[in-house]
């Protein structure tokens, strides 16, 4: 499984605007649902999380220390 | 291309405007399409004309000497770019660049300010745009310059950390502004300079912490 951005589909309002920054193609709208694609080529730019006015998609970083 | 007057009704510069009104502007306003990344103002140069999002990001940012980008903020759509250039006179104070396929309106300074003669309520709207502008951005200045953000970044770090096996916390940089009381593009700032200064490494969705006694003493600095 590839770790991708998510989406809270209760907070988002389709504007559409992560689909259209999503330089990878990895976030569509199906319908009228935004949908993530699992894709290698999702870089984490996290321009969909930047732009989305309603906090809906989320980019989260795990935190780990490298061992010495 | 048509201009939309329902959308020009939703720009916060005319919503003031009843249908009729608008019908007797939108021939002042032009339709401009761009592709992912094309630059639309360049800091520096003389620009007169004033653009409005339709669809579509914008992001908003001023380039160093060292070629570093800090991003001031993302227009959406409804938000007006290059008004301060357009209302002084002066060249662009930033750049603006789209993030993905973007549609503007656009309108030259002489026909926007005819509009503004015609319809002074639209001057007040603009003053009251510029006003929230001008407060986003003294609150951005404040935290770039008065806060150590820097070091509430680097201590959320470590206390979210987990080991490389162990438990591992999830956090956006959202998250991280919101905790450490700044601005998102603070964040991603703070963390960019702590990669180049080589005490963290930022990889797709992880932040490696490679250098933890620096990280600390970051921390201890900041009071």
């Amino acid at each position: 499984m590839i770790e991708m951005p998510i989406i809270d589909q209760a907070k988002c309002n389709r504007c559409g605007l992560c689909v259209s920054v999503c330089a990878c193609g990895a976030i569509v709208l199906v319908g009228n649902t935004v949908t993530i694609i699992e894709t290698e080529d999702c870089h984490w730019c996290t321009n969909c999380e930047a732009v989305c006015p309603t906090a809906a998609l989320t980019c989260s970083f795990e935190i780990v220390i490298e061992e010495e | 291309m048509t201009i939309d007057t329902a959308f020009l009704k939703s720009i916060p510069y005319f919503s003031v405007m009843n249908s009729v009104e608008l019908e007797t502007i939108k021939q002042s306003f032009s339709e401009k399409t761009l592709q992912r990344g094309e630059v639309i103002l360049r800091e520096g140069e003389l620009s007169d004309t004033l653009y409005f999002v339709v669809a579509g990001a914008v992001k908003i940012f001023k380039t160093s000497s060292q070629g570093k980008d800090q991003i001031l903020s993302i227009a959406r759509p409804g938000e007006a770019l290059n008004d301060i250039p357009v209302f002084d006179g002066g060249t662009n104070p930033t750049n603006a660049q789209t993030l993905g396929p973007v549609t503007l309106y656009s309108i030259k300074k002489d026909k926007l300010q005819s509009v503004m003669q015609q319809y002074p309520k639209v001057a007040l709207n603009a003053t009251m745009v510029l006003a929230q502008r001008m407060r986003q951005l003294v609150s951005l200045v404040e935290d770039l310059s008065f806060r150590h953000v820097l070091g509430r970044v680097t201590k959320i770090l470590l206390s979210h950390a987990g080991d490389s096996d162990g438990t591992k916390e999830h956090l956006t940089q959202q998250e991280m502004a919101a905790m450490a009381g700044t601005a998102r593009e603070v964040v991603a700032r703070s963390l960019k300079a702590l990669e180049e200064q080589g005490h963290i490494r930022l990889e797709r969705h992880r932040i490696v912490i490679t250098d933890r006694k620096s990280l600390e003493d970051i921390v201890a600095d900041s009071g």
